[in-house]
């Protein structure tokens, strides 16, 4: 038990944890031929079988009946307000298992020539009234019945009076924007309260614009978007919902990060020496004071930030990307990996800052401009 | 249909009462039980009309559509009616705000319009996601449905904000804090905010016209913390300017589901 948990603790540690998420994620959506490979080699596509279906769940009921008898997971999970985040856990797993299970049964009757199964003959249609009005008054009443359970069942929390010369450790926002809150670490607040959510909305937006591959409308598949969907899954999946779990349950005191079964101890001290890409190399490697000029100072910064927006494009356009490069066009494929890479931004920012203890490439406080 | 004489009974009542003169006064068609009138009743209803009369098959299967989207606005309904009689009990100074909400807990009967209100909100901001990664799912949003996703996208982002103007009513220690930590964002938004960057480019001479009083953030919270003149422009928002909002993109929203013909399918 004890053993059970102390690799479970280490499991979260957010290096590895990051780093299997992204992994294993490559091989359960393989975005090309050979991930595919290995995906059938490695015989995981049974996940999106029934009897996958059953194992995760076995699985993950199982982690959380054996972490409740664990004081300090106890106090994490059952705080009123994390049970619809333990819950939106099986919503997103069911709600995906639903989808790629459909989207894998169509891929092998598109295969075999045939038609997806939600086609149905143009000519061969039912009444809304009853068909549809009664599955609607069925689903209310249902979500009705759960809403009220819900309420009678979990009181709404409600802490001491607001008292603003006592702030709480951690004071954390509401649970939907934990993401947001994550990136505040490795981001200035201008990156990553304002022009992330805004490339976010706009991204989202954008979707239709980009993705130009006129075939899928309509049904589940899998085989003709295996770009759309990693692209699309990496950004909810890991950059979103994985961010949640991890402001909601490893997030303890001074935004420290605790196993779930740690105990969130406030003294728990983590050496900070966290610096900035100028230091590494006037101060590191010339030996040399920072220079006055600003420009000067951050030149190895803008370098950097110039040249992964810049050089990467068009290494992609030629290789990788070649195909989609061709179909799009440079205008849509130009935003396109914009947004890809300001995506790809954010974990690359929280590795360099767990492994080099890297703070801004470039760091201009005179402004208020740090990246 | 009708063959055994006992529904046949029980049909013609139906239809007495489908052919009196108060219920064609409100519906206009009879009771639905011929396909005639099954169809009228979704034309002639104003609800109801926003539904075509006919569905291809594939439209009902739940495995296929999830019913998120519907549910969504459903909760949105329930929201509204729990909302509103919350407005009953509660005032937004900050003198009454925290003990208003404590009395619902203690000293109304029955008093769970909270908890609905509340873990409704959650439960909204999950099926709106839902619907969205279904719709991402099936590519839905492909022609001619982009613009669509785009309301949308903009719908998403009103519920998200929504629940986060509500989240600051209780006035407790969670909601307090919750917004600070919310707000402080807009304090260094790019040249909006006294600590972006480019703030200090807006100035005349010595004159900085975005200080600490009259950024992005003090416009959000009517001061410089989070006190009372935030808790009013936060309620005002959550009650009436952002549900007034978020009702106009709905409205665009559903008519263009019907304009665009429908769910999508294969075809």
């Amino acid at each position: 038990m004890e053993t059970f948990q102390h690799i479970v603790n280490i499991l979260t540690r957010p290096t590895v944890l990051l780093t299997a998420v992204i992994m294993s994620f490559l091989f359960f959506f393989p975005p090309t031929d050979w991930f595919e490979k290995w995906n059938r080699r490695l015989r995981l596509h049974l996940l999106w079988t029934g009897k996958g279906f059953v194992a995760v769940m076995v699985l993950l009921v199982g982690f959380f009946f054996v972490g409740v008898a664990n004081e300090n997971f106890r106090f994490i999970v059952f705080k009123p307000d994390n049970v619809p985040i333990v819950g939106l856990i099986f919503l997103v797993f069911i709600f995906l298992w639903v989808s790629m299970s459909q989207a894998a049964r169509n891929d092998r009757l598109l295969e075999a020539g045939e038609k997806p199964e939600e086609f149905n003959d143009p000519e061969d249609k039912v009444l809304v009234w009853p068909d549809l009005v009664y599955i609607e008054f069925i689903a209310l009443i249902l979500m009705m019945s759960l809403l009220l359970i819900w309420s009678i069942g979990i009181q709404a929390p409600l802490e001491e009076a607001a008292d603003p010369s006592s702030s709480p450790n951690p004071s954390k926002a509401p649970w939907y924007f934990l993401g947001l809150q994550e990136m505040l670490v490795y981001f200035d607040p201008w990156l990553a309260g304002i022009v992330f959510p805004s490339l976010i909305i706009v991204g989202l937006m954008a979707i239709p614009y980009i993705d130009t591959n006129k075939e899928v409308t309509g049904y589940y598949s899998y085989r003709q978007r295996r770009l759309a969907i990693p692209i699309f899954m990496f950004g909810w999946l890991i950059l979103w919902v994985l961010l949640i779990l991890i402001g909601t349950f490893l997030r303890g005191p001074n935004w420290n990060f605790f196993g779930p079964f740690e105990y969130w101890d406030p003294h728990k001290l983590v050496s900070l020496t966290n610096i900035n890409l100028s230091d590494i190399f006037w101060i590191k490697l010339f030996n040399t004071g920072l220079p006055r000029n600003i420009l000067l100072r951050e030149f190895f910064g803008f370098a950097t930030v110039l040249g992964y927006f810049l050089i990467l494009p068009p290494l992609f356009a030629k290789t990788i990307f070649k195909k989609l490069h061709q179909d799009l066009g440079n205008f849509k494929f130009g935003i396109f990996i914009f947004l890809l890479l300001c995506m790809l931004a954010l974990p690359l920012k929280m590795y360099l800052r767990w492994i080099f203890n890297l703070k801004y490439i470039i760091s201009i406080p005179e402004f208020f401009f740090n990246i | 249909m009708n063959n055994d004489s006992g529904r046949k009974k029980r049909s013609n009542v139906f239809e007495k009462i489908g052919q009196s003169a108060l219920w064609k006064s409100i519906f206009r068609s009879g009771i639905p039980v011929t396909r005639r009138q099954r169809m009228m009743s979704v034309l002639n209803s104003v609800f109801l009309h926003l539904h075509p009369v006919r569905l291809p098959r594939h439209a009902v299967k739940l495995k296929f559509t999830w019913c998120m989207g519907g549910l969504s606005f459903f909760l949105f309904l329930v929201l509204t009616i729990s909302g509103i009689l919350l407005m009953f009990y509660y005032r937004p100074t900050v003198e009454y705000a925290y003990t208003d909400i404590m009395d619902l807990g203690e000293q109304v009967p029955l008093g769970i319009m909270r908890e609905i209100h509340r873990w409704g909100g959650h439960a909204m901001v999950i099926t709106v996601w839902l619907h969205m990664f279904r719709v991402f799912m099936t590519g839905s949003y492909k022609p001619p449905r982009e613009f669509n996703w785009v309301v949308g996208v903009v719908l998403l982002f009103l519920t998200l904000f929504l629940s986060f103007t509500g989240y600051l009513l209780p006035w407790d220690q969670l909601a307090i804090w919750a917004v600070t930590v919310g707000s402080n964002m807009a304090r260094a938004s790019p040249f909006l905010g006294h600590e972006g960057p480019g703030a200090s480019l807006l100035s005349l001479g010595d004159i900085n016209f975005i200080h600490s009083g009259s950024d992005a953030r003090f416009a959000l919270l009517g001061g410089r913390f989070v006190g009372e003149s935030a808790l009013l422009r936060f309620y005002v928002l959550h009650c009436i300017g952002l549900p007034f909002i978020i009702m106009i993109f709905m409205a665009v929203h559903f008519w263009r589901i019907r304009k665009d013909g429908g769910i999508s399918g294969p075809t």
